[in-house]
Formats: structure tokens, C-alpha cells, sequence
């Protein structure tokens, strides 16, 4: 009984010294003069690909712009991160881990889920949270401490309905998203319902999670007589879906969403002869000084390609991360201080013009944003090409 | 002799209520600490990462134990706790979120054109006490519990209907068929419309919100006091589910320590000698069954107002793993075990081991490894040892207050064979 | 219809060959083996890392030696020292191997989706029967109908083969018989994991990517499909393998393909409520 209790001991031992040790290591930083930014991302799970490019753009605005000057003092902006693991039950307290480190506040997530399942404790901790490319209507709904600098899916679902239309000529479309993901079958119901407003008709199917064999889905598809199939799934899931359509030589166009702008589905794209359509936030070449400034990071730190998936291909996501972090600090600055509330309150009228385009906040906190990039793939190449502008109308 | 040992048991039960006691009163200290001397320890803050933690500990403590009731207790093995906990958690969502929330076509299920539920608890007591602070309060309060009783016996009810069946078979095959009832009772909360064979359609969103999340009902903030200037009067949202958790619990060791609980240690010990002896093994099985899923159903509302929001996409068969994984941890058979092993498990995995997950410099030397993931493979590292090498769990079969009292008897022994 | 019918079968063989590894160590040991699944992941992901390095022919052979290696040590330094223990601990750790396995994965590959190589052989597609399918999905079949016959071979014919059967009908007489059980576990460790490594070849040749996760619901499967066949027993696995394989496939291309995974249970509970052994299980006798 004795070594049972000196075990529980030890644990206990054990763990109050990492205990002491955590807060030990966060007030590393407390020194004057610093200003830390949170960022709330998936940097493992499924969406981990896309969270890990978020951060690399913040990281890179960090890089770049290190240093805020509010008054006459020069203050260091340190960027912190905790790993929400892409999933809500994790949310809760990754969000914590921020709140812990006083930060001002907090950029993310990649993932609507995911942020609406910590949008209560930054509430609570009286933060503002800026989404960066979390684009389902309930993350700002009903809330004043949320806000975001993307589109919405409403309106990214009926830009790519009407482009499907459009473009494809599609009468028919294949709708394929994962069973009981908020923002896959969010996005399917908005495509639906403009495609059918339309006189279009739609079929639609879902897959249940960690589903690898997308060959079934892809030949009803084909069977059925879709002419495009609209699939706004994880990057996980949408490289094995470019992939399988591929091999099984299905010869229909593939619509995706911002999640499909990744080079993961461009590298499963390459070399084949599919026809893949993405809308997102941002295509290379919009801001030259930037494109650049940002392939020079990638190359030059090894950790920072490897997060980019190996190569200094420019996702979206990156150069919203990097909008969003000078969103942030002109939010610090209208502010004057690096006090939450004061930066929460200063946010809403922040206007900024960013690299993916100008920012600026309606009365529910979304960015007032108009236009989407609808990029195709050059699959000898393997690199995006632009295909259209579209705004809403 | 008899009399002694009532005696005994009299005083022990004294000593857990006034721990208890001392463990409610300790919790509302330390969260309202930096309401009472202000500028104290940021790590007392009611939003910092301890109660966070806390929080959570608390809600699987619950489910945990309740799982230890009937994997444990009974050796009945069941690997449905996830599916249970949906049942409650949607239960309790759908019955508590505001009418203005759900009800209107572009509010949470604005897919569906609203919810066909049109009340919510809360508010039909406010119909009884008035909107008067105080009347709200109550109804919260009435609604919130009444909503936690029925989501427990939703579970119960659907674990009644699941186990007539499932409870025939034995050990791993019970395990893999409870495990499928848990995933396909997931794939109903994550359907929006079924097509019905006839033709129609049933559209299981307009209940379920399908994939979306069930928000804005009640949260464990919610019981807070707030003072007349808007701001926190009193931090309750810790002590509040550590009371009922330990009321639940309290439940569980009593049926435990009833007949029902000997004769269910008796089916776990050898089934056929318990037949023999006369008890109604269907008849014990089912109970069990039907007792644990109605804690995992209130374990699983109270962790949707821990949460704040509500998906059924994390309840996966991971989730059943890693209570079995705390149970284990905290020795099967074990309450108090079970409750150190939520503990441990939760602080380690979502606190602790943090720190592993970001790059960090002694100087100018870069410690390597450290970057996000790995704090997870420390983590695992650590289950593997404390399985390998504490078999029985840290508790065994033993209970905190047995720790206590065999040291007692054994220092007792060592007095008497010195007299000796 | 047909395309229906040859993934299924293919998915089938596929899960077959995973859902061996699990009914032989049940056999054995009466443990559900929670990480083979995961070890059929590892076992894709260091393709992709040999690849990288040496040329297909000598990687292909590599990994199914590596991932007899992996199923090895996992059994020694998991379940070894657990022999004695009540038998929830051998599960447990199991589970905890699967989580260490899916951790490090995720660690090392940053949770990005990895490409799996082309295998020249295995991704060529070809027209039968009027549909296009890859040589992986078309060669599944036949190989898996070898594998099963020179296993059924080994387990009745040999030596080895005699000592498995006696451990699994009595651990403790065949023990007392001199059979060196560690031996005979190990053994079936180590086919458990070559056929795990042959599955993954050609379960992730057909699909391409890898997550650390890649393992859990072909794992899930496979067992579901050895506790439907009837765990413990090899065909019961194999034709448990295929039925599930095509109801699932078939299910899919209905307007239900929601309920593909949810219907693979359902049948499995219909199955073991009357059957409560599965389809070709021994009858358990109590042994009062």
C-alpha cells in the first residue's frame, strides 16, 4: 500500500513541477515593453495542413514588422500559438492556454468549428478574437468579440454555384461533403440552394469521417450524369478525392473551396489531366513585394517550408495570416495600449488595406469583402493559375 | 465488535462529507479569490487554464466513474459511453437552448427554417417564477436540473433498448457490439435528412441541427452571480458541477454498496457462481447498464455546457478509448480512482505537458524535439508506462479512504507487536 | 453495378488481410489487438520515407520485413510483461501502442496528408469487364486467396502451425506440453504484420495519401469484420472481410451512403445477436 501511495506521491511530484514549470516558462516573456498576439490554430489533426500555413503568414508579418510604437515607447510583439487539434473538444482550453498568457488578442482559427467552441472563453476572458479564414456565418453571429477578415460562405457558395453554372454549364452537380462537419455541409447548403434557384439540380452525398475510398461517390457521380462535382471537404480529404477521380478517370470538373487552395491538393492534382476549380482569398501575384518577401522566408527557414508542405508554393490562407496580424497591431495602435478591452474596442472601426485586399468591419464583424479568386490548376506545371475575379453581384 | 464497527463506518462517512465539504468550500475559495484580494495569482483567475482544467475534470470524473460502474463493477464490457453521452448532451441542448436562439429561421438551425422544438426549459419556469433576477435564477437553476434528470433518462431509455439485445453477449464481442451501437448512434445526430423508404423524407436536422452546432443554451458560466454593475459578482461555474457531479457520484457509490452493487460484483467475479446463488443476471445486467447510462447521459450534458457549444463529431470511439484509458489508469473498480485518473489524465494531456508543443531556448541553445504533436507523444509515452508497469492502475481496486485506514491498522500492528 | 461489385471485393481482400493479423492474435491470446491497425499505417507511411532513398523493388520487400520488425517489438515490449495481467491491461495497452503509434506519426509528418508512391505495377489501370480499375484493386483477390491457402497451409501442416492451434485451444496445457508460447506468439505476430504490410501496399496504392489516422477505420473494420467471421477463426476473418467489403460499397451507391459505416455495425450486431460466436466461431462452453 505504501508503494501504491508513494507512487501517487511521485505523480503528483511530478506534476506539480511541470506545473511550476509551465507558468515558469510563459512569464519568460513578462519583461516591459511586450505586446504578445495569440494564435488560436490546428498545427495537428486534419486541418493541421492549413493551420500550419495561417501561422507560417502571421509569423512571417512577425518577422517583418516585429515592433509596435505606441506613445514614444517601442514595444516587442511576441507571437504566441496553442495547438487546438483541429477538433472542438480540445478548443476549450487550447483557448485557455492563450487567455493564460495575457495576450491582447487572438487571430484564428483556421476552422470554423473550432473557433465557435472557444469563442466563449475568449468572451469570457474579455478578448477579441479576429478570424482570419473561418468563413461560417455563426462565428460573428450574435456575438461582439468576434470578428473576421474573410468572406462568408453564403456568399462563397453562390460564387462558385453561379460559376458552375457559368463556366461548367453544369445542369446536374454531385454535392460531397464529410457527415456532421459544420462547414462542409454549410457550404454544400448555400451551393444548393443558389444552384437550384438557378433551375439547377443537385445530388448529394456524405462521407463518414476518416472514409479513405472515395471511389463509390465518384462513379455515382458519374453515373448519375452530375457535369461537376462540388466538394468543399478538408485538405486530408480533398488530395485523396483529386487523386481517386484522377485514376478513375471520372472526367468531370472538381469545385472547391478555400480549403482546396493548398499545394497538397495541387501535388495530387499535378500531372493528371483533372479539371479543379478553388475559389479563395488571395492569388499569387497580387502583391508582388509580398509574394516575394514571403518565398525568400519560406526558402530560407527550413521549418517554415516544412509547415508549407515542403515547397514556397503561396497559399491563401499565409497571406490572410499576414493580413490579419497587421489588422491586429492597427488595432493595438487605435488602441493605444496592449489592454484586451481597449483593442476590442478599438477593432471594429480598424481599416486597413491588406495584401488580399481592403478590410474593413460591418456591424456584425465580418469584413465587408465582395470578391472572390476562382483559381484553376496548370496540372503539367503543377502551380495555380488564375481563372476569375468574381463579385457578389 | 459490531457496535465498533458501526462506529467505524459512522465516523469514516462523517469524514468523507465534511472532505467533501471542505473540497466545495476550497473550490469556491480559490475561484473567487481575486474577487475577494484583488490583483492575486493570475493562475486564481476564473478564466485561467486551472479551471479550465478543473472544469473538465470534474464533468469526466462523472463519466468516468460511470463507466467504471458497469466495466469495473459489474465486468460488463462496454465500449458505448460515447454514444450515451450524445444522447444526453443532444437531450439536454435541444431542451435548454432559448427559444429566440432556435426557434426563429436564420438562428442556429438556420438550415432547417428553426427548431420543431418551440421551448426551452429555462423559460417555461420563468412562466411560473417571473423574469425578476431572483425568478430567473430559480428557473435557471429548475430548468437546467429538471434538463439534466431528462437527458440522463433519455440514455437510459435508449441503453434499455440497446442492452435487451446486446447484453446476450459476452466480453469482447458485448465490447465491439456496444461500439457499433455508439458509432451508428452518431451517424443519426450527424444526419440532416433521412429518406424514408415510402418516399418522404425526415428531416432529423430540424431536431439535431445535422452537422451544426447547438449553442447558446446554458453553460457552466451561466451560474454565475452577476452584480448590478454587469460585472462577476460571485464565481459558481466551478463549485456549481462539482456539487452535482459529486451528488451523481454519491448516487453510484450507494448503489455500489447496495445488494444490487454486491450482486453485480458477484456477476463480475464468476457469472455462473452468481447464477447459482440466485441471482437474475438479465435482470442485474440491464440495470447496470441502464444506471451507468443514465450518469454517462448527464455526464455528457454537463460536458455540452463545459464545452459551450454542441457537435457530435468528437464522439468518436476515441473518446470512449480515452475514458476507458482514465479508468484503467485510475484502477478498474475504483471510484476514487477514477476520479484521480480524470485528473491526471486531463491535466498532463491538456495542461501540464504543454509547454513540449513549442520550441523553447536555455540561452541561445534550441532544445530539439520541442514542437507542436510532440507534447502527444509524451503524453502517450507516459500511458505506456503507467500501463506497463501499474497494472492494476494507480488505485487498484482500492478506494482514497482505505489508503488511510490500512496504514492506520498497520501502524496499530506495529504498536501492539512492540508492546509485545 | 459491377464496378460496385469489384471494389467491394477489393476493399474486402483488403480489409481480409488486416483482419487476419487480428483473429490470429485473438486466437492466441484472446487480446484485440487495437494497434495492428495502426501498424498497417506505419507501415504505408515508411514507404514513403524508403522510397525517398532506394529504388521500389528493394523498398516494397524492406517494409514488410520493417513492419514484422515493428509487430515484433510491439509485442515484446507491450505485451509481454502483461501475460500475467487481467486481460482489460493487455487491451489497454494495445490502445496505448495504437495512440504512441498515431502520435509519433503525427509528430514526425507535422499532420500532413502524405503522397504515397506509384508502384508501376500496381497503379497501371486496365479495362474488365467494360470499367476501369487499377492492377491493386484487380490483383487483391487472387493474392489474397494464395496468402490464405499457404497460411491454412502452415497452421495444419507444420510444426509451428500445430504449436498455434494448441495454444489457442488451452494456454496453460500447452505450455506444460513444452511448447515455447513467447515463440509461438511472436510468430504469430510477425504473420499478423506481414500481411498488415501486403494490405497496406495495396490498400494505399489505390488511395494515395497517408494521415496518421489512415489506420483507425480500416483497423475498425477489419476487426469488425474478424469478430463477424468469427474471431479467431482464419476464413471466418477472410469471409467476414468480403461481406462487409461489398455491403459497404454496395450501401454507398445507395441514397443511404450516410449510413456505410453505421450498416456495417448493424449487421454485425444482427449477426452476433444470433450468432453470438460470429458466423464461423466455436461455440464457448463455461467451464464451471
Amino acid at each position: 500500500m505504501k508503494k501504491v501511495l508513494s507512487i501517487v506521491m511521485a505523480l503528483l511530484l511530478v506534476g506539480a513541477v511541470f506545473a511550476g514549470c509551465a507558468p515558469a516558462t510563459d512569464d519568460g516573456g513578462s519583461e516591459e515593453n511586450v505586446i504578445r498576439i495569440g494564435v488560436f490554430e490546428p498545427l495537428t489533426g486534419d486541418s493541421a495542413s492549413g493551420g500550419k500555413k495561417e501561422l507560417l503568414g502571421i509569423q512571417y508579418a512577425n518577422a517583418e514588422t516585429p515592433t509596435v510604437t505606441l506613445g514614444d515607447v517601442e514595444y516587442k510583439v511576441e507571437v504566441v500559438y496553442s495547438d487546438n487539434g483541429s477538433t472542438t473538444d480540445k478548443a476549450p482550453s487550447a483557448a485557455a492556454t492563450l487567455v493564460d498568457k495575457e495576450v491582447a488578442i487572438v487571430l484564428g482559427s483556421y476552422g470554423s468549428g473550432v473557433s465557435m467552441a472557444a469563442s466563449d472563453t475568449f468572451n469570457q476572458a474579455g478578448l477579441a478574437a479576429l478570424g482570419i479564414t473561418c468563413t461560417n456565418p455563426n462565428v460573428t453571429k450574435g456575438n461582439d468579440h468576434y470578428f473576421r477578415i474573410c468572406f462568408l460562405d453564403p456568399f462563397q457558395g453562390s460564387v462558385l454555384a453561379n460559376f458552375a453554372m457559368d463556366k461548367c454549364g453544369a445542369k446536374k452537380a454531385y454535392l460531397l461533403g464529410e457527415l456532421g462537419n459544420e462547414y462542409d455541409q454549410g457550404l454544400l447548403t448555400f451551393f444548393e440552394q443558389t444552384f437550384t434557384a438557378a433551375g439547377g439540380e443537385v445530388i448529394k452525398a456524405d462521407f463518414p469521417t476518416n472514409t479513405a475510398d472515395f471511389t463509390q461517390y465518384l462513379n455515382t457521380a458519374k453515373a448519375e450524369g452530375c457535369d461537376v462535382i462540388f466538394t468543399p471537404v478538408s485538405i486530408a480529404y480533398a488530395t485523396q478525392i483529386v487523386s481517386q477521380a484522377a485514376r478513375l478517370e471520372i472526367g468531370l470538373p472538381i469545385l472547391g473551396s478555400d480549403t482546396l487552395d493548398d499545394n497538397k491538393v495541387l501535388e495530387a492534382a499535378k500531372g493528371t489531366d483533372t479539371e479543379l476549380y478553388v475559389s479563395t482569398f488571395y492569388q499569387e501575384g497580387g502583391s508582388v513585394e509580398f509574394d516575394e518577401g514571403i518565398k525568400n522566408y519560406i526558402n530560407t527557414n527550413a521549418d517554415a517550408k516544412t509547415a508549407n508542405g515542403g515547397d514556397d508554393t503561396i497559399s491563401a490562407v499565409t497571406a490572410m495570416g499576414y493580413d490579419a496580424y497587421y489588422v491586429a497591431l492597427e488595432a493595438i495602435k487605435a488602441a493605444g495600449s496592449a489592454d484586451p478591452a481597449a483593442v476590442k474596442a478599438a477593432l471594429p472601426a480598424v481599416k486597413y488595406v491588406g495584401v488580399s485586399g481592403d478590410i474593413a468591419f460591418d456591424e456584425i464583424g465580418d469584413a465587408i469583402r465582395d470578391t472572390a479568386y476562382i483559381k484553376t490548376v496548370d496540372t503539367e506545371a503543377g502551380v495555380w493559375m488564375l481563372e476569375t475575379v468574381q463579385k457578389a453581384n | 465488535m459490531n457496535d465498533l464497527n458501526k462506529k467505524n463506518s459512522l465516523k469514516s462517512t462523517i469524514i468523507v462529507i465534511a472532505c467533501v465539504l471542505a473540497f466545495w468550500g476550497l473550490l469556491l475559495l480559490i475561484e473567487n479569490f481575486n474577487l475577494i484580494v484583488p490583483g492575486g495569482p493570475k493562475l486564481f483567475n476564473p478564466t485561467s487554464k486551472l479551471f479550465m482544467v478543473l472544469r473538465k475534470v470534474i464533468v469526466y470524473c462523472l463519466i468516468a466513474v460511470s463507466m467504471n460502474l458497469l466495466n469495473g463493477f459489474t465486468g460488463l464490457f462496454s465500449l458505448g459511453h460515447a454514444g450515451f453521452m450524445l444522447f444526453g448532451a443532444y437531450t439536454f441542448a435541444i431542451l435548454t437552448t432559448p427559444v429566440s436562439l432556435k426557434v426563429p429561421a436564420d438562428g442556429i438551425f438556420y438550415k432547417y427554417g428553426g427548431s420543431v422544438v418551440h421551448f426551452s426549459l429555462q423559460e417555461a419556469f420563468q412562466a411560473i417564477f417571473g423574469t425578476s433576477p431572483a425568478g430567473e435564477r430559480i428557473s435557471l437553476i429548475l430548468g437546467v436540473l429538471v434538463a439534466l434528470i431528462i437527458s440522463g433518462a433519455v440514455a437510459a431509455v435508449f441503453a434499455y433498448l440497446i442492452g435487451l439485445p446486446v447484453l446476450r453477449l459476452k466480453s469482447d464481442y458485448l465490447a465491439i457490439a456496444t461500439l457499433g451501437f455508439a458509432e451508428i448512434i452518431r451517424t443519426i445526430f450527424q444526419c440532416e435528412v433521412i429518406q424514408l423508404p415510402g418516399g418522404g423524407e425526415l428531416v432529423l436536422g430540424k431536431l439535431t441541427n445535422g452537422a451544426n452546432m447547438i449553442k447558446g443554451f446554458p453553460t457552466l458560466n451561466s451560474f454565475n452571480i452577476i452584480g448590478e454593475n454587469g460585472k462577476t459578482a460571485l464565481y459558481l461555474s466551478t463549485v456549481v458541477p462539482a456539487i452535482i457531479v459529486t451528488a451523481c457520484i454519491a448516487i453510484i457509490v450507494l448503489l455500489i454498496n447496495s445488494t444490487y452493487g454486491r450482486s453485480f460484483k458477484a456477476i463480475r467475479d464468476d457469472e455462473i457462481a452468481a447464477e447459482a446463488m440466485g441471482i437474475n443476471l438479465a435482470k442485474h445486467k440491464i440495470l447496470s447498464f441502464c444506471v451507468s447510462a443514465f450518469f454517462a447521459g448527464v455526464g455528457g450534458a454537463l460536458y455540452a455546457m463545459f464545452a459551450t457549444t454542441y457537435q457530435a463529431k468528437p464522439f468518436t470511439s476515441v473518446l470512449t478509448y480515452e475514458i476507458l484509458l482514465i479508468v484503467v489508469i485510475g484502477g478498474i473498480g475504483s471510484v476514487t480512482g477514477s476520479c484521480i485518473g480524470s485528473f491526471l489524465y486531463i491535466a498532463c494531456s491538456e495542461w501540464w505537458l504543454r509547454f513540449l508543443d513549442e520550441p523553447m531556448f536555455i540561452g541561445n541553445f534550441q532544445v530539439p524535439l520541442l514542437k507542436d504533436g510532440f507534447r502527444m507523444v509524451v503524453f502517450s509515452v507516459v500511458i505506456m508506462i503507467v500501463v506497463l508497469f501499474f497494472r492494476k492502475g494507480i488505485m487498484g481496486t482500492k478506494e482514497l479512504p482505505d489508503l488511510f485506514k490500512k496504514k492506520k491498522n498497520k501502524t496499530k500492528g506495529k504498536v501492539n507487536s512492540n508492546a509485545g | 453495378m459491377i464496378t460496385t461489385l469489384l471494389t467491394g471485393i477489393s476493399v474486402g481482400g483488403q480489409y481480409a488481410l488486416i483482419a487476419i493479423g487480428y483473429t490470429m492474435v485473438y486466437g492466441i491470446l484472446r487480446l484485440i489487438n487495437f494497434a495492428h491497425g495502426d501498424v498497417f499505417m506505419v507501415s504505408g507511411m515508411m514507404l514513403i520515407w524508403f522510397v525517398s532513398s532506394t529504388p521500389i523493388t528493394i523498398a516494397v520487400p524492406l517494409i514488410i520485413v520493417v513492419t514484422v520488425v515493428l509487430g515484433f517489438l510491439i509485442e515484446r515490449a507491450a505485451y509481454l510483461p502483461l501475460r500475467n495481467a487481467p486481460r482489460m491491461s493487455a487491451m489497454i495497452s494495445a490502445i496505448g501502442v495504437s495512440y504512441l503509434l498515431q502520435n509519433v506519426i503525427t509528430y514526425l509528418t507535422g499532420g500532413q496528408p502524405m503522397t504515397y508512391p506509384t508502384i508501376p505495377l500496381l497503379a497501371k489501370t486496365v479495362g474488365i469487364f467494360g470499367t476501369k480499375q487499377t492492377m491493386a484493386t484487380i490483383v487483391t483477390l487472387p493474392m489474397v486467396i494464395v496468402l490464405v491457402i499457404s497460411l491454412s497451409f502452415l497452421i495444419n501442416h507444420t510444426k509451428v502451425g500445430m504449436a498455434m492451434r494448441a495454444v489457442s485451444k488451452d494456454f496453460e496445457t500447452s505450455r506444460l506440453m513444452g511448447i515455447k508460447i513467447n515463440n509461438v506468439i511472436s510468430v504469430t505476430f510477425i504473420i499478423g504484420s506481414a500481411l498488415a504490410a501486403v494490405g497496406s501496399v495495396l490498400y494505399f496504392s489505390n488511395y494515395s495519401k497517408i494521415v496518421a489516422v489512415s489506420g483507425a477505420l480500416p483497423g475498425l473494420k477489419a476487426f469488425v469484420a474478424a469478430v463477424f467471421g468469427g474471431i479467431g477463426s482464419i476464413p471466418g476473418a477472410v469471409i467476414g472481410a468480403f461481406i462487409i467489403g461489398i455491403c459497404e460499397n454496395l450501401i454507398k451507391a445507395t441514397p443511404y451512403s450516410v449510413f456505410s459505416d453505421a450498416f456495417t455495425f448493424a449487421i454485425l450486431v444482427v449477426v452476433l445477436i444470433f450468432r453470438p460466436t460470429g458466423i464461423f466461431g466455436e461455440k464457448t462452453v463455461d467451464k464451471v
